[in-house]
C-alpha cells in the first residue's frame, strides 16, 4: 500500500514537473538532419571530437566503426579525429571521469550514445543553440531547453553569447514572474554566421543520430531487399493456395 | 496401414522401411494422421482464422530469436544495459536479431488479441470448446507475464520504472502487501537480483509454461474440431466414409493457406523490423534508451501498448477505505472475468453471423471500448482520459456480466445445417 502511494505520488510530482515544464516549453526546432549524407556525418564526426568528447563519451561506439562507416582509412581516423592516444578498436571514451564532472560541474556529463534515441535528434539541435547569458547561473550561461543545465556553453565560440529577451506575465496572487520568450544576439558575436552554426550542430545531431544506431543504414538497406523476396513470396504462396483450393467446392 | 505393409515388402524404398521402423516404436505416422493429414477442418475459414497459426509461428520466432540473444546478454545490473547495446552494435546480426525479438513480442500481442477476438465473433469459446477457451485464456495471462518479466530486462528506465509499478501492485493487500514485494523482487527495491530471477522466469519458466499450454490448446482443438464462422459442427453432416462432409484435411489445404497468410504478416512485421522498429515510440519507447535510474523517474510511466487496457482499468477505480487495494483486485478481475465467457454466453447460436442486432452492437462497442482504454492507458491519468477511462471499464465490465441477459433476449436466426461459402 504505502509503495504504491509512494510511487504515485513520484508519478504526480514528475508529472507536474513535466508539466511545467510544457508550459515554460521551449518550442523545438526540426533538426533537419540527413543521416544518409555521409559528408555530413564525417564533419558531425569531427565536430564532435572536437568540441564534445573532451566531457561526453560514446561508450558504445567504436573508433574503428565509424572509420568503417563514415568511409574513413585508418590513417584519416588518426590524424582526424583520434587525440587521445587510443587503439582503433577501443570505445571512444571522455578523459574525464565522472568523479571529475561531479566535482567540476556538478554532474556527470552524460554518455551520449544514445541521446538522440532518447530525446530525439530535435531536442539535441535546439539545446545546442538555445544557451544564452545568465550571471546567476555559475558559468554565466543558461539554456532555454533545459533551464539549470550544468553544461557550458562549449560552442560560444562559434555561436557567441545570445541574449535573453524576457516577458513579464503576471501570475494568480498579483506576482509578476519573468518569462523567457526568445532569444537575440548579443555583444559577443561568433565566429559563424546563423546559417553555418545551424549546419554545424546539424552535422553534429546527425552524427550522434549514427552513433546511436550504427547499423540503421544497412537495416534500411537490407529490408527493401527483404521485404521484396517476402513479396515474391507470398505471391508465390497465393498461387499455391489457389492450386491446392481448386478442388475445394 | 500403408507403413506397416511397407515394413514387410521388401520392394519398398528405404526410406518407406525407416519411416516403418520409426511407426513401430514412435506414433510418427499416427500423430502426423491425426493432427494434419487426416485432421479435417471446416473448408470455409475466413481472414480471422490465420492468427492462430501465426501466433505459433510468433511463438517459435521469440523462443529462435531469444536463444540467440541470450548468448551475448548479460543478466546483472551493472551490465544488462550495455549488453543490449553490445548485441545492437558488435555482434554479427544482432541489432536484427533484437529488432525481431522486441517486434516479436508486440506481434504476438496483435495476433492473440485478434485470435481471442475472432473466438467472440463466431462463439469458439463455447460448447464444447469452453475448455479450449480456458487453455487459450491461460496462454493470454501466461503471455503478459512472459512479456512482463522481459520488459526488464533491457534494464532501462522504463523497464525498471514500468516493473516497479507492477510490482507495487502487488503491496496494495493489506498485511501482506509489503512482504509479498519484497519477496517478488528479493531485495528492497528493484535491484540485480530482482533482474536476475526476473531473466530466470522470462527465458526458462514461462516459456515452458507457455509451450506446455500451446501443446494443450492444440490437443484441446483437435479433439473437440474447429469452429468456423457459421459457428455449426462439420461432424454433424459425415459422408459415407465417415469424414465430414463440410471438412477438409487440414494438410495439404490449409497449410498451403496459412503459408500465404504468413507471407501477409512477414511484408508487415518486415516493414516494422527493418523501417520502424521503436514504431514511433510504442514498440520500443524512449525512456529505455536511457539505463535504469532508481533516482530518476520518467516524465511519464506507461506500461507497453499492449498492458494498456488493464493499466487505464487499474487507474479508473479511486482509493477509498485509505487503501489502493479496490484498483489492482478490479484489474485482476477484469482478466479473471475472461475465463467465464463461455458460461455468461447464453445465445442459442454461436455465429455472429446469426445473432442478432444486440450482441452485434455489444461485440463492436467491447472492441471500440478495449481500443480506447489501450488509448487511455498510454496517456497520463489527466482530463480527459480519467473520464473516459472510467467510462471504458464500466463498459468493459458491463459487456461481460450482462452477456447472460442480452444474449438471451436476442433476436437470433437460425443456423444452417451446413456451412456457407
Amino acid at each position: 500500500m504505502n509503495a504504491l502511494a509512494r510511487l504515485a505520488a513520484a508519478a504526480a510530482l514528475a508529472f507536474t514537473a513535466a508539466a511545467n515544464a510544457a508550459t515554460a516549453g521551449w518550442p523545438l526546432q526540426d533538426a533537419d538532419t540527413d543521416v544518409g549524407n555521409l559528408a555530413s556525418l564525417q564533419r558531425g564526426a569531427r565536430n564532435f571530437v572536437n568540441y564534445c568528447l573532451g566531457c561526453h563519451s560514446l561508450q558504445y561506439m567504436r573508433y574503428s566503426q565509424i572509420a568503417e562507416d563514415l568511409a574513413l582509412t585508418e590513417d584519416q581516423l588518426r590524424a582526424n579525429l583520434m587525440f587521445t592516444g587510443m587503439r582503433i578498436y577501443d570505445p571512444m571514451l571522455s578523459a574525464l571521469s565522472a568523479e571529475q564532472g561531479r566535482s567540476w560541474f556538478g554532474n556527470a556529463p552524460p554518455d551520449l550514445s544514445l541521446i538522440t534515441r532518447s530525446r530525439g535528434p530535435d531536442y539535441v539541435f535546439t539545446f545546442l543553440g538555445s544557451f544564452y547569458e545568465d550571471p546567476m547561473r555559475p558559468a554565466g550561461v543558461n539554456n532555454a531547453v533545459l533551464p539549470g543545465t550544468a553544461m557550458l556553453h562549449v560552442l560560444a565560440p562559434l555561436q557567441g553569447l545570445q541574449r535573453p529577451r524576457f516577458e513579464t506575465i503576471a501570475v494568480e496572487g498579483g506576482k509578476e514572474i519573468q518569462h523567457l520568450v526568445g532569444l537575440e544576439p548579443g555583444n559577443l558575436p561568433g565566429d559563424l554566421p546563423e546559417a553555418a552554426f545551424d549546419s554545424f550542430v546539424r552535422d553534429t545531431v546527425a552524427f550522434l543520430e549514427y552513433v546511436a544506431e550504427p547499423h540503421r543504414a544497412r537495416r534500411e538497406a537490407l529490408g527493401v531487399w527483404v521485404i521484396l523476396f517476402l513479396l515474391m513470396f507470398t505471391a508465390f504462396a497465393w498461387f499455391l493456395y489457389k492450386e491446392y483450393w481448386k478442388d475445394v467446392k | 496401414m500403408a507403413d506397416s505393409k511397407a515394413a514387410a515388402d521388401p520392394g519398398a524404398g528405404r526410406f518407406a522401411r525407416f519411416g516403418a521402423w520409426i511407426d513401430a516404436r514412435f506414433p510418427m505416422t499416427k500423430m502426423w494422421q491425426e493432427h494434419a493429414a487426416a485432421y479435417y477442418a471446416p473448408k470455409n475459414f475466413n481472414f480471422w482464422y490465420y492468427f492462430g497459426s501465426l501466433a505459433l509461428f510468433v511463438l517459435a520466432l521469440q523462443i529462435v530469436t531469444g536463444i540467440f540473444l541470450t548468448m551475448s546478454y548479460k543478466p546483472s545490473a551493472e551490465e544488462a544495459f550495455g549488453s543490449v547495446e553490445y548485441i545492437m552494435r558488435d555482434v554479427e546480426w544482432g541489432w536484427l536479431i533484437r529488432y525481431l525479438h522486441s517486434t516479436g513480442a508486440s506481434a504476438f500481442f496483435i495476433v492473440v488479441y485478434l485470435h481471442m477476438f475472432r473466438a467472440l465473433l463466431y462463439g469458439s469459446h463455447r460448447n464444447p470448446r469452453e475448455l479450449l477457451w480456458i487453455l487459450g485464456v491461460l496462454i493470454y495471462v501466461a503471455l503478459m507475464a512472459e512479456a512482463f518479466f522481459g520488459y526488464l530486462l533491457p534494464w532501462g528506465n522504463m523497464s525498471y520504472w514500468g516493473a516497479q509499478v507492477i510490482v507495487s501492485l502487488f503491496g496494495t493487500f493489506p498485511l501482506i502487501g509489503d512482504a509479498l514485494i519484497e519477496w517478488i523482487r528479493g531485495d528492497y527495491f528493484m535491484s540485480d537480483i530482482t533482474l536476475n530471477r526476473f531473466f530466470a522466469l522470462h527465458v526458462v519458466a514461462l516459456p515452458l509454461v507457455l509451450i506446455f499450454l500451446v501443446v494443450a490448446h492444440l490437443l484441446a482443438l483437435h479433439e473437440v474440431g474447429s469452429n468456423n464462422p457459421d459457428g455449426i459442427e462439420i461432424k454433424k453432416a459425415k459422408g459415407p466414409d465417415g469424414r465430414p462432409l463440410d471438412g477438409i484435411p487440414f494438410h495439404p489445404y490449409y497449410t498451403v493457406k496459412d503459408v500465404f497468410g504468413l507471407g501477409v504478416f512477414l511484408v508487415l512485421f518486415a516493414g516494422v523490423v527493418f523501417f520502424a522498429p521503436e514504431l514511433g515510440g510504442l514498440f520500443l519507447e524512449a525512456p529505455n534508451f536511457e539505463p535504469a535510474n532508481p533516482l530518476l523517474t520518467p516524465e511519464h510511466i506507461a506500461p507497453v501498448w499492449y498492458f494498456t487496457p488493464y493499466y487505464a482499468i487499474l487507474r479508473a477505480v479511486p482509493a477509498f477505505l485509505n487503501t489502493q487495494v479496490w484498483g489492482v483486485l478490479v484489474l485482476f478481475a477484469a482478466v479473471l472475468l475472461l475465463f467465464f465467457v463461455p458460461w455468461l454466453d447464453r445465445a442459442p447460436v454461436n455465429s455472429i453471423r446469426y445473432r442478432g442486432p444486440v450482441y452485434k452492437t455489444a461485440l463492436m462497442i467491447f472492441a471500440a471500448d478495449f481500443i480506447m482504454l489501450g488509448y487511455c492507458g498510454l496517456k497520463p491519468a489527466v482530463a480527459p482520459f480519467t473520464m473516459m477511462s472510467v467510462i471504458g471499464t464500466i463498459v468493459y465490465f458491463a459487456f461481460f456480466l450482462l452477456m447472460p441477459w442480452y444474449t438471451r433476449i436476442d433476436r437470433t436466426r437460425p443456423e444452417p445445417a451446413r456451412v456457407t461459402k
